[in-house]
């Protein structure tokens, strides 16, 4: 047998990096001081680049750089490309107009929620849907009845995440003229190196800060541009523990970290249905028909949802990573999916899931067991713990119209 | 004359690990074993010198690792390294791979079909579920459905209660899973032929079943249910070969005061007054035992070694409609050095895997028309693995070990006995299709030994060298294996037991069906069995 | 306007059993059929000039008793006698045929007598199997999700009568309940021909050979049935089975059901997850509480409602079902009555299998696996006009047959396969029955693809999704949604791809209306 290499074929080696790289990767080796990675769905990706607390403060006091094209990314377009997202997801996206992003969430017949992510409207018949897991069997079939075309494009796209309180001014010296004009949760194309770079004022911070989308072959220069006009403004690389902290702040949830995805639910009183992980406002009963009506109609007439997230607030400043939330100290109500001290707050937080109606009706008396390990034993505390509103910080830099020129 | 407490017939895993355990609660236990060698059909031979054959059996995945512990198999030697990958060559000139890690496995995927690739984690996720619901079975005796006994019903609460602890859509899936053929199953998951092969090919392992049968969906997850959860019993080789499990167990065997007896070959089972009093050897040897427990396949049990008039009617003919067919074979190479594969990178870990060509499931089934037509299979259906990739011990330095398990082989060729000459035949199907994709390697070949299921029912006594004991349909599976109300390792001769994998829950190297038989004799003499570790938990 | 209680999708005999059982309750009901005539693929339709035939189903065997009660379609029209029962006759190329007599095969003849006392012993058990599963016929599947009382009083209630079956018989019933027939058959009987025929009965009309695990179940489905009381038995009815749909019809106008023929729906209408009617294709709309779409179910999701008003996951479901026929249906018009070698008078009277054994049936079905159709295809013949004259002009004879295999996905195609396929019917033909080749007036082939085409069933399956074991029950036509209702509120499904299945049985029409009522819909 002799065949001429195909583009599968010339594919195979991917077997010798299990691990890829981002197109901004030797940007971001270069500046792995700690050389701590992890593997974001098969990328290799910082924990962080030089120092965790420090990458933190950057977003709060300066500007941050995350990158954030391991997102799984897909393209979506055609004629129907509403109608098919409307059907999808769980909010009306007819509200959606040309030019703005908006955070979502789509479910399973049954109402489990398969995912969250953030949809971008790109133009009245083009979307990108960004999310943590992979979808394409679900958005193709979805897709049956309509013209619309689904396409993965992750590793075609680069993209940037730079938040924090002087990520406008970066911009704005980068010479992406106009950038002002963005209101919290618009999107516009800015011409970059002979292409288009996609700007939106999202993020996963809570704070004020940008997402930039590009052609992978832009990614470097790209970085460059930031990093140049982002020198006299504090603007640093930062890894995955920095930005966690942030978006815990801001009160948002992670797919498979704060609840498990429908597609990966293998126990079935793992899945979760909107209104059981906070995502109950996005749910939109007078749009047409989509996915997981009659199920999530159906669970909330017949009082069937079992568990309820909450954000706490728990006494002293221990985190409580992972402990168990009782009621009265003795009966299991539910577990801590992730918590820190707060600089910024100045509080004890955690996001919970608890066990209805603990969370949601009965609210008092409610403490966690934290098992806090130190020097080789656990340390057992029982704090008092309070459901308090999300998010934990409210920044009005994230909204502020224009932009502040910090 | 000395009565043993109980006698094994058979050293196959099955009988040493009933052996072990009956052992160990401190009986006086022989094995019998008519071959100058223990291990049936888990066995390392030196065939030609230098080279250990996994001749038969040549894949650690599904043994329990309950048993391994309960009987100190690390102890006594048993080492299992897992695979490291996996491939199906295409006709294309490329190959789609199995990888362990997930990633690289869902861009190897996504080089056929990006929507493939993302349809896996939903795939693995319904497979999952089903194991997770299956494998705890498999350390349990299957209750009777038409007996009112206390524990018989308390079974069927059990089975009753796991199945109503099931979401709907999972108890659909189920009933699905046990009536759906693997094709069909998986063209609801995937659309690229050859990542259907891919998986299809655990659907039709060991049984005479075509991908396209009805049942198989099954089947595979009999293949599966070693890694639940990815924790344990993921698929490897044994170091030394399979024999090492063999020699683990009558090591383990051993060294708790067993006996074994090799070359010595039952003619049959002594009966008197409607209980089993012993065996009698070929040379006419009597030995008696207390309890007599047969390895063998339930057919060689009931039909060669224990006179007719000994059975119920209705017993003895649903001994005879018990299925046993044959429907493969092997082929196992010594190879002078490694065989190359230019579809394949020099480095790729897919050498220290297994290794396929069927690349669609029309090749697939066509293969299993030729054994209904009572022929071995054109263009056959391979499982082939080196495992001196990853062993060296079994193979002089730089010489390698091939092991081709071969699907279809009929137990009959057109009705008749397999001929030499069908046995050449059939071997040079197998060799032609390897060098099909690997010039040179008919040069390579030192030596080679071709098992037809005439060869394997000859040497390892298996029925029609059916690799199961019988095959792994619903009418033989749970309180049918092997025949309905004889599915509890007892048989209508007292003190008679069965402990082979025509017993619940089947075939493969699990050690299942041994360990279940001893916790049933032990019960019936009401022996306390604390050195048998519970099934571990399912969580 | 006149308003409906209910409007029914599809003139077929489900549908109007459905119009009909909900008009006897007091619902006003509309039947909108598609094509100009009703019956669906229960039609006597005229072929070739003066000859006319059953079009697709050409045997009553399995009209359910429920239905011909509620119905009162004895009343109607519809005879059942026993000297109706037609005998099953097993060709063979090289002897005398064998034939199974009255209520299949109460009597055996052309078989040893160690032959006929084992047949005598299997009908028996067969029968007694196919009794248990029975009265699931006539009721909804149970619902696992949530079971009710009366559910799992009626799953108790089977397993009770299982229990009534003695140990040994109920292991036996718990053994064969998925096997394959071949194996079953070889335990029991000898005859080739007699296994050949029972093989093909056990296979008739799914994608299954009688090596296929499950297959057993088939012959359960056919031994369910009965006719004139008794389980098993089958007839040709007088003027074909578009008598049986008139009488249905007929019970359906007296109770006042509107018919209306070449009325096809365009759509059903959905609001806020609720079916409130349907829009015709000419545009005009009617509306209902209650819609019963007595159709395929896939084209009622996929192509009435719409994907855009389900959910993903159900329209993936439905998108699963298989469905793609494997059988062919041949009319021939002979200018004389054909001469079956070695068949008598009464034999060509009946029903003529060309299936003369197990394994024969096995290799006709290997290729249609592969999308080819079978060199030396199985079929069974009937020959209507011998007992029914007015089906054919003096002298001459219809011969009308269900050939299998023909997968309807030809790889060639049909349009290049169709007449090499009927080169191949007629060829077997020819070896049964000398000199028929020469008697053709006229042959008209359905291949599947006919049958989609002219019977607007997708696949050209006559059950609307295969009747096996994964697709029964509780997964017909789809897991979650067995109990002819749907995931849009006011919908309601009452065709054959409902449970239990197809056939002129009229049970997925009577159930589905029962369930409505029950629902008060």
């Amino acid at each position: 047998m002799n065949h001429q290499p195909t583009a599968r074929t010339l594919a195979q080696s991917h077997f010798r990096t299990l691990r890829i790289g981002s197109p901004f990767q030797p940007r971001i080796d270069a500046l792995a001081k700690t050389q701590d990675w992890y593997n974001w769905a098969g990328y290799r990706a910082p924990h962080s680049l030089w120092d965790e607390e420090l990458e933190y403060f950057a977003i709060r006091s300066q500007a941050a750089l995350f990158d954030i094209s391991p997102m799984t990314k897909y393209r979506i377009e055609g004629p129907d490309a509403e109608a098919f997202l409307d059907r999808v997801t769980l909010r009306d996206v007819t509200k959606l107009k040309p030019g703005r992003v908006h955070y979502t969430a789509w479910c399973d017949d049954e109402g489990f929620v398969l995912d969250d992510g953030t949809l971008f409207r790109l133009s009245p018949t083009r979307f990108r849907l960004c999310s943590q897991e992979r979808h394409l069997p679900w958005l193709l079939d979805s897709a049956i009845g309509y013209e619309v075309s689904v396409e993965e494009e992750t590793e075609a796209v680069a993209g940037l995440a730079l938040q924090g309180p002087t990520s406008f001014a970066v911009l704005r010296d980068a010479g992406f003229a106009g950038v002002e004009r963005l209101k919290i949760f618009d999107l516009a194309d800015f011409p970059h190196d002979g292409e288009t770079v996609t700007i939106s004022r999202t993020g996963f911070t809570g704070d004020l800060g940008y997402e930039l989308f590009v052609h992978a072959d832009k990614a470097l220069s790209l970085w460059d541009r930031l990093m140049a006009a982002g020198e006299l403004r504090g603007i640093r690389a930062i890894g995955y523990t920095a930005l966690n902290r942030a978006r815990l702040e801001a009160g948002l949830i992670v797919a498979n970290a704060d609840f498990t995805t429908a597609e990966h639910a293998i126990r079935a009183d793992r899945l979760r249905m909107p209104d059981e992980i906070g995502l109950g406002f996005m749910i939109d009963l007078e749009k047409g028909h989509f996915n997981g009506r009659r199920a999530i109609l159906e669970a909330r007439a017949r009082r069937k949802l079992r568990h309820v997230l909450v954000g706490l607030e728990i006494e002293g400043n221990i985190p409580a990573e992972h402990a168990i939330v009782y009621h009265k100290k003795h009966q299991e109500v539910g577990l801590v999916s992730a918590a820190m001290w707060s600089p910024m707050a100045k509080r004890n937080i955690a996001i919970a899931s608890l066990t209805r109606p603990y969370g949601d009706t009965v609210v008092e008396d409610l403490w966690v067991e934290i098992y806090a390990m130190r020097e080789l034993q656990y340390q057992k505390l029982m704090k008092r713990a309070k459901v308090v509103a999300r998010p934990f910080i409210k920044l009005d830099r994230r909204t502020a119209n224009p932009p502040a020129d910090f | 004359m000395k009565a043993w407490d109980a006698i094994i017939i058979g050293g196959g895993h099955n009988g040493l690990v009933n052996a072990c355990y009956l052992q160990r609660a401190g009986l006086d236990v022989l094995v019998v074993e008519k071959n100058g060698w223990v291990g049936g059909a888990a066995t390392s031979r030196e065939l030609t010198p230098g080279f250990l054959y996994s001749n038969c059996s040549y894949v650690c995945s599904l043994f329990r690792p309950e048993i391994m512990r309960d009987l100190e198999l690390p102890r006594f030697g048993l080492q299992v390294i897992s695979y490291e990958g996996g491939a199906v060559f295409t006709r294309d000139g490329d190959y789609l791979a199995n990888y362990r890690d997930h990633d690289a496995h869902r861009r190897e995927f996504a080089r056929f079909s990006k929507r493939d690739a993302e349809a896996y984690d939903r795939y693995a996720r319904d497979v999952t579920r089903q194991c997770r619901f299956i494998q705890p079975l498999l350390m349990r005796t299957a209750p009777d459905p038409t007996s009112l006994k206390p524990r018989d019903l308390g079974e069927l609460l059990y089975l009753g209660k796991k199945f109503a602890g099931l979401s709907a859509q999972e108890m659909a899936l189920t009933l699905r899973f046990w009536t759906m053929s693997i094709s069909e199953f998986l063209d609801e998951y995937f659309e690229t032929d050859v990542i259907k092969a891919n998986f299809a090919l655990s659907g039709i392992i060991g049984t005479a079943l075509g991908p396209m049968s009805p049942g198989t969906a099954y089947v595979l997850l009999h293949h599966y249910m070693g890694e639940v959860d990815g924790s344990v019993g993921a698929w490897g080789y044994a170091r030394g070969g399979m024999g090492a499990v063999t020699k683990a167990l009558a090591a383990s065997f051993k060294a708790s005061g067993g006996t074994i007896r090799t070359g010595a070959e039952v003619d049959h089972v002594l009966v008197r007054g409607g209980k089993a009093r012993g065996v009698m050897l070929a040379g006419g040897e009597e030995i008696y035992g207390k309890l007599v427990v047969s390895n063998a396949d339930v057919k060689r049990t009931f039909l060669k070694l224990v006179e007719e008039k000994e059975l119920p009617d209705i017993f003895l003919r649903r001994v005879r409609n018990f299925k046993i067919r044959g429907s493969s074979g092997k082929v196992n190479i010594a190879l002078d050095s490694l065989p190359e594969f230019p579809a394949l990178p020099k480095d790729s870990p897919v050498y220290r895997g297994d290794m396929h060509f069927t690349d669609s499931m029309e090749r697939m089934e066509r293969a299993y028309d030729d054994w209904k037509a009572g022929r071995w299979s054109a263009d056959p259906f391979l499982d082939m693995v080196i495992p001196t990739t990853l062993d060296p011990t079994m193979a002089p330095p730089g010489k390698h070990f091939m092991s081709c398990f071969v699907q279809y082989a009929p137990p009959k060729v057109n009705g008749r006995e397999w001929t030499d000459a069908d046995r050449d035949g059939f071997a040079e199907s197998v060799i032609a299709q390897i060098a099909e994709y690997s010039p040179g390697f008919r040069d390579r070949i030192v030596h080679m030994e071709v098992r037809t299921p005439r060869e394997i029912e000859a040497e390892v006594g298996l029925t029609e060298g059916n690799i199961f004991q019988g095959e792994l349909t619903f009418d033989q599976l749970l309180f049918n294996r092997p025949v309905p109300g004889y599915a509890q390792y007892r048989s209508p001769v007292g003190g008679l037991y069965m402990c082979g994998s025509s017993t619940h829950p089947g075939g493969g190297v699990m050690g299942a069906p041994g360990r279940n038989a001893a916790a049933e004799i032990l019960r019936d003499l009401a022996k306390s069995y604390q050195h048998m570790s519970p099934a571990h938990d399912v969580i | 306007m006149t308003s409906f209680d209910a409007i029914i999708i599809g003139g077929g005999h489900n549908g109007l059993v459905a119009a009909a059982t909900l008009a006897k309750a007091g619902r006003k009901a509309v039947v909108l059929e598609a094509g100009a005539e009703l019956g669906g693929a229960a039609r006597t339709e005229e072929f070739a000039p003066g000859f006319r035939v059953s079009s697709v189903a050409h045997l009553l065997n399995r009209l359910h008793p429920d239905v011909v009660k509620t119905l009162e379609l004895e009343r109607h029209g519809l005879r059942f006698s026993r000297a109706d029962f037609l005998p099953s006759v097993a060709l063979s190329k090289d002897g005398p045929p064998l034939v199974l007599h009255g209520a299949y095969g109460e009597v055996l003849t052309g078989a040893s007598a160690s032959e006929q006392s084992a047949w005598k012993d299997l009908r028996a058990q067969l029968l007694r199997y196919a009794g248990i599963l029975k009265p699931f016929l006539s009721r909804r599947p149970p619902d696992l999700a949530g079971m009710s009382m009366l559910e799992t009083a009626a799953l108790g209630q089977a397993a009770l009568s299982l229990k009534k079956l003695g140990k040994e018989d109920m292991r036996d019933f718990l053994r064969v309940l998925l096997m394959n027939v071949a194996d079953l058959l070889d335990e029991q009987l000898t005859d080739d021909r007699l296994k050949g025929l029972l093989a093909f009965d056990a296979t008739l009309g799914s994608h299954l050979g009688p090596r296929s695990p499950t297959s057993l179940l088939g012959l359960y489905y056919r031994l369910a049935g009965e006719t004139g009381g008794a389980a098993g038995a089958q007839m040709l009815p007088k003027g074909g089975m578009g008598a049986v749909v008139a009488a249905i019809r007929a019970a359906a106008e007296q109770a006042d059901v509107a018919i209306r023929t070449s009325a096809p729906v365009a759509k059903v209408i959905v609001e806020k997850g609720r079916a409130v009617g349907v829009v015709l294709d000419s545009g005009e709309e009617l509306r209902a509480r209650t819609i019963v779409s007595a159709i395929n179910p896939a084209t009622t999701f996929l192509d009435l409602v719409g994907p855009r008003e389900i959910d993903t996951g159900f329209v993936r479901k439905v998108k699963n079902i298989r469905m793609t026929g494997d059988a062919a249906k041949l009319h021939l018009a002979l200018d004389r009555p054909p001469q079956f070698a070695g068949v008598d008078a009464a034999g060509h009277k009946g029903r003529l299998v060309i299936a003369p054994s197990p394994d024969h049936v096995e290799r006709a079905f290997n290729p249609s696996k592969y999308g080819e159709f079978s060199s030396e295809p199985v079929m069974e013949i009937t020959l209507p006009s011998l007992a029914d004259p007015s089906l054919a002009p003096d002298g001459a004879c219809v011969l009308s047959a269900v050939v299998q295999y023909a997968p309807y996905q030809l790889k060639e195609g049909w349009d290049a396969g169709k007449p090499k396929f009927l080169r191949a019917v007629m060829a077997q033909l020819e070896s049964y029955a000398p000199g028929i080749g020469g008697s053709v007036v006229h042959a008209e082939l359905l291949t599947p693809d006919d049958i989609e085409a002219r019977y607007r069933m997708p696949g050209g399956h006559w059950h609307h999704g295969e009747l096996q074991a994964d697709q029964m029950l509780i997964s017909r036509p789809v897991s979650g949604w067995s109990g002819y209702d749907t995931p849009v509120d006011g919908l309601f499904l009452a065709g054959a791809g409902s449970h239990p299945g197809g056939g002129v049985s009229g049970a997925p029409g009577l159930n589905a209306a029962r369930r409505i009522i029950a629902m008060k819909g």
